[in-house]
């Protein structure tokens, strides 16, 4: 009798004790700032573990391969239907493409505005996705490059695909945390390519695939279909943290809602961010292309 | 608990979660991922009693929030409630039908997810919440319950060794009509 309340106290005291602590820990997380002692702790362990973290990783990439290879067959029939339209639908915009480029350089040429994306004169470093945070609510990756590397906070990190999003605030020597643009504290500034109408791109949490374009007017014309792409800095007192033009996904769909006092857009990300193995961290996003 | 079984736990409750961030939460699955840590934890209750599993929990937890730089103490306080009821479970119930684990894999995931939303609700969500969020955690759910007995089955084989008699003895389930003594 004695043991069976000793054993219960016991096991009281210490599920006590560990909620006690997670609390104290969430309450003292959030209060701080990101340059706060916790957050000092977080990174002093991101440092220790990413060299794990990249062995386990370049380890386990032919298990992780395997398990995606079943998956990816479910899809790929689907996305090869898709693929297909697309490039019939791409063919046809190439050529009216082709003859708008050659109308365009000339008249860039006249008024200076050579504006190549010249994504190379960015300082772009490639770097491996090692690590992935399992939950809907942290939409965040860790790559094998840091600080050694020319990677600091908010430069955007990009796939061939697309905008992938921003390295956090969480840079150690040899690794970063990645902030996707799925995320819920992202938002992107963009604009559609063809008609320049300006919005931000922010998530919805439990859709990876489903961005919305905020702050668009009734009035603005956006079809689905449409490519949104980085609109870059359109004021010296506020500059954007990416570089204009970068591809970041497709109108899927309009909603007009008449008491709203702005469009809903929902647009798909050009990046497969649940597959990602490989970024580039563009290391000067700022600098201004050469001519 | 021995020492021999708590550097057990402890070796499953980081290698797993290590596992969990380098390869699992990678791969996709019908347009989610399995999240082991609930499994693990679940595992560590339902074998070694609830003390264990919430402190499997709460380690798991933190590490993951260490690791993967998240709000720290979330993970642990969500894990660590999967884990004591794991071990409740076990404790008051002893389930020991062959798919309980499937079942009980399912619940705790379960409420792993149902934990976390709510915490972050709590603490304030900075974007639009999607109704397709109930949808991943389904799929989450259906997969973890697919992958429940094989994990649940590794963690037995790794402690079991390490677990005292009294753990490793099960309680016989009532057999009404029969003797004690037949």
């Amino acid at each position: 009798m004695y043991d069976s309340k000793k054993a219960v106290r016991r096991r009281r005291a210490v599920l006590g004790l560990l909620v006690a602590c997670s609390l104290i820990l969430l309450t003292a997380y959030f209060g701080e700032s990101a340059g706060g002692g916790l957050h000092a702790v977080q990174r002093g362990f991101l440092e220790a573990v990413s060299p794990i973290q990249d062995g386990a990783s370049r380890a386990l990439k032919p298990v992780r391969d395997l398990f995606g290879w079943f998956g990816d067959t479910l899809d790929a029939k689907k996305e090869r239907d898709q693929l297909r339209e697309q490039v019939r639908q791409w063919r046809a915009e190439a050529i009216a493409g082709e003859v708008a480029r050659r109308k365009a350089a000339g008249l860039e040429k006249l008024v200076g505005l050579d504006r190549d994306l010249g994504l190379s004169e960015m300082g772009p470093v490639a770097a491996r996705v090692i690590a992935r945070s399992p939950t809907v609510w942290f939409n965040t990756v860790t790559i094998n490059k840091g600080s050694v590397d020319g990677v600091r906070p908010y430069q955007p990190v990009i796939t061939g695909d697309g905008l992938v999003g921003t390295v956090s605030l969480n840079v150690a020597g040899h690794s970063a945390i990645v902030q996707l643009i799925t995320d819920t504290k992202s938002g992107v500034a963009t604009k559609v390519a063809d008609t320049d109408v300006t919005g931000i791109v922010q998530p919805a949490v439990g859709a990876p695939n489903d961005l919305r374009l905020e702050f668009i007017r009734h009035a603005d014309e956006i079809k689905p279909g449409a490519n949104l792409i980085t609109s870059g800095t359109s004021t010296t007192r506020l500059p954007s943290l990416f570089p204009p033009g970068i591809p970041v996904g497709r109108v899927t769909k309009v909603d007009q809602d008449e008491v709203d006092l702005y469009q809903r857009v929902h647009l798909r990300p050009f990046a497969e961010l649940r597959k990602l193995n490989f970024v580039q961290v563009l290391t000067r996003p700022l600098r201004e292309p050469q001519s | 608990m021995t020492v021999a079984l708590g550097a057990r736990l402890a070796a499953l409750a980081l290698g797993g979660a290590l596992l969990e961030i380098v390869a699992v939460s990678q791969v996709s699955v019908f347009g989610g991922n399995a999240d082991l840590s609930p499994l693990l934890v679940m595992a560590a209750g339902l074998l070694c009693g609830s003390v264990a599993g919430a402190s499997v929990g709460f380690a798991t937890g933190l590490f993951l929030d260490l690791t993967l730089v998240q709000t720290l103490g979330l993970s642990s306080l969500v894990l660590l409630g999967v884990g004591y009821w794991a071990g409740r479970l076990r404790e008051l119930r002893d389930p020991q039908g062959p798919f309980a684990p499937l079942a009980i894999g399912a619940l705790a995931t379960l409420g792993a997810e149902a934990g976390y939303a709510i915490v972050q609700f709590l603490l304030g969500v900075d974007a639009p919440v999607s109704w397709l969020l109930a949808r991943e955690i389904v799929t989450t759910v259906l997969v973890n319950a697919l992958i429940a007995l094989p994990v649940y089955a590794i963690a037995r084989r790794w402690l079991e060794p390490s677990l005292p008699d009294s753990l490793r003895r099960r309680r016989r389930p009532a057999r009404p009509g029969l003797s004690p003594l037949t």
